[in-house]
């Protein structure tokens, strides 16, 4: 069990992205806890991805200001992220995991033992040696999920990380991120899988055209939603 | 069929003469392509990787050097090298030198806006990847270098190519002095202007068959290398 993570709260205040003169983020106040994971769900083009790129600091807001740990500024060192479409660069699959490993500054003599270790967590053992752009989309999906946690990160972000994969592989990754959880590692994850949010969230996040609807404990969510967006959301029929 | 038959002989009899040029004729050409890569390549990537004013005419304008005509290059050397020229003192002018001087300017626009290119393209796709590693400068330069090197190599061929096939700049400047500054193109040029055809069509067979050769090499470290990393 390690230290309650630094870098949280992370606090959204306010935040607003524009594309082409479009809110794709509208004013969004969100905080993001210690605890379990929070869930992130919304229709296509909800701006999931884009609250998840912002938290991560990879996209600067247009408004509004983003804090890690009460600092704002630089984003810490100890995150991580699994795109919704996740780029391997052109080396092994042990390759790309040795890449964020001494990206991340670890010693290259823990490298070896640390790539078995994290391709069998994602359930990719001995297809190490296969060049990583070869794999099918589902391996590729899992193996960003290892160079992901490769970073030892305090924070992850995951977005839609089972949505290519097989029912077998979707409940390994759903283990994978409650034991991430269960470290204490905070997990900010996207879903459009109504039951992987029930399984997984501590709190979830509805997101509709670029806004946060409502952020409240999941049995809240799902037993008496706040919001009229959100039994249509739940009953399936809210559409972008 | 005489001049095909006795060019065949030249070639096939290794002849000193004819070796001594297809020597020169390789070591000005990689030498050319090296210097080229070593001015090149840090161009190509750093117009690919920064953002400033000017930029956009930055690469139209490396684009356009791509096609510098040979024998305007020639001259230009030729006008800085000459005696009374600014570079007159260095004694360049009608040595090797002054050739793979000549053929790195031809050469080095091609490697900067091909790279240029190349290196752009992968970062476009690794940039969100690599600011999610946190992955500093220095080693984003390293990584897109390498992980495009096999597309890198296919930007060095075409330099290899223009610097072997080109004539205009290295006649002006080398002047085809024999056994000091000919060439098989600048030989070739000459000898056909002389009427001694076997020589010419030797030469153009030596030239092309090594153009090949350098090209299987480089696809086949090619294929052997994307086999192993993809
Ligand atoms: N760079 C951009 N330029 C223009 N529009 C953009 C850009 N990035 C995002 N958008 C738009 O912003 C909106 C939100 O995009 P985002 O990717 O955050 O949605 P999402 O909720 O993740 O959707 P999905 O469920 O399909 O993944 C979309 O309408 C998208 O087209
Ligand atoms: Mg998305």
């Amino acid at each position: 069990m390690r230290m309650l993570a630094f870098d949280l709260p992370i606090v959204l205040h306010d935040i607003s992205v524009f594309a082409r003169n479009v809110a794709i983020l509208d004013r969004v106040q969100l905080d993001l806890m210690p605890g379990a994971p929070t869930v992130v769900i919304g229709p296509n083009g909800a701006g999931k991805t884009t609250l998840l790129r912002v938290a991560m600091g990879l996209v600067a807001p247009a408004g509004g200001q983003v804090t890690w740990g009460g600092r704002s500024g630089v984003p810490p060192a100890r995150r991580a992220i699994v795109f919704q479409r996740p780029v391997m660069l052109r080396r092994s699959a042990a390759a790309n995991i040795e890449y964020a490993l001494s990206s991340a500054g670890v010693a290259r003599r823990e490298w070896p033992a640390r790539v078995e270790e994290l391709l069998s967590i994602v359930g990719l053992s001995g297809l190490g040696a296969r060049p990583a752009r070869r794999l099918s989309g589902g391996e590729q999906q899992r193996l960003a999920l290892a160079r992901a946690l490769a970073r030892d990160p305090e924070v992850l972000f995951l977005d839609e990380p089972t949505a290519s994969l097989d029912p077998a592989a979707t409940k390994a990754i759903e283990d994978v991120i409650r034991a991430v959880a269960a470290r204490n590692i905070k997990v900010v994850m996207s879903t459009h899988d109504l039951g992987e949010a029930r399984r997984l969230a501590g709190e979830i996040v509805l997101m509709h055209r670029g806004r946060v609807l409502e952020s409240t404990p999941v049995a809240q969510f799902f037993e008496s939603p706040k919001s009229q967006e959100a039994r249509r959301f739940i009953a399936g029929d809210l559409l972008v | 069929m005489a001049h095909e038959a006795s060019a065949l002989q030249l070639v096939l009899s290794a002849d000193p003469a004819l070796m001594a040029i297809v020597w020169l004729s390789l070591m000005i050409s990689m030498a050319a392509v090296a210097l080229a890569t070593l001015i090149g390549l840090p161009v190509g990537a750093a117009v690919a990787l920064t953002r400033f004013p000017g930029r956009e005419a930055v690469i139209v304008t490396l684009n356009a050097l791509m096609g510098l005509p040979p024998v305007v290059v020639g001259l230009a050397v030729y006008l800085l090298l000459s005696r009374s020229g600014p570079l007159g003192s260095w004694g360049l002018l009608f040595t090797p030198k002054a050739m793979v001087i000549a053929q790195t300017i031809l050469v080095a626009p091609i490697i900067a806006a091909l790279a240029r290119q190349t290196i752009e393209d992968l970062w476009v796709e690794y940039r969100d990847e690599l600011a999610a590693l946190n992955v500093g400068p220095f080693r984003r330069v390293a990584t897109l270098i390498w992980d495009a090197r096999f597309s890198l190599i296919t930007v060095l061929l075409a330099g290899f190519g223009r610097a072997a096939a080109e004539v205009g700049a290295i006649i002006v400047v080398g002047g085809n002095i024999e056994g000091f500054t000919r060439t098989m193109t600048t030989a070739i040029a000459l000898e056909t202007s002389k009427g001694d055809l076997p020589l010419a069509m030797g030469l153009g067979i030596v030239l092309i068959t090594i153009v090949i050769l350098v090209n299987a090499l480089a696809w086949t470290a090619r294929r052997a290398g994307e086999r192993f990393a993809g």
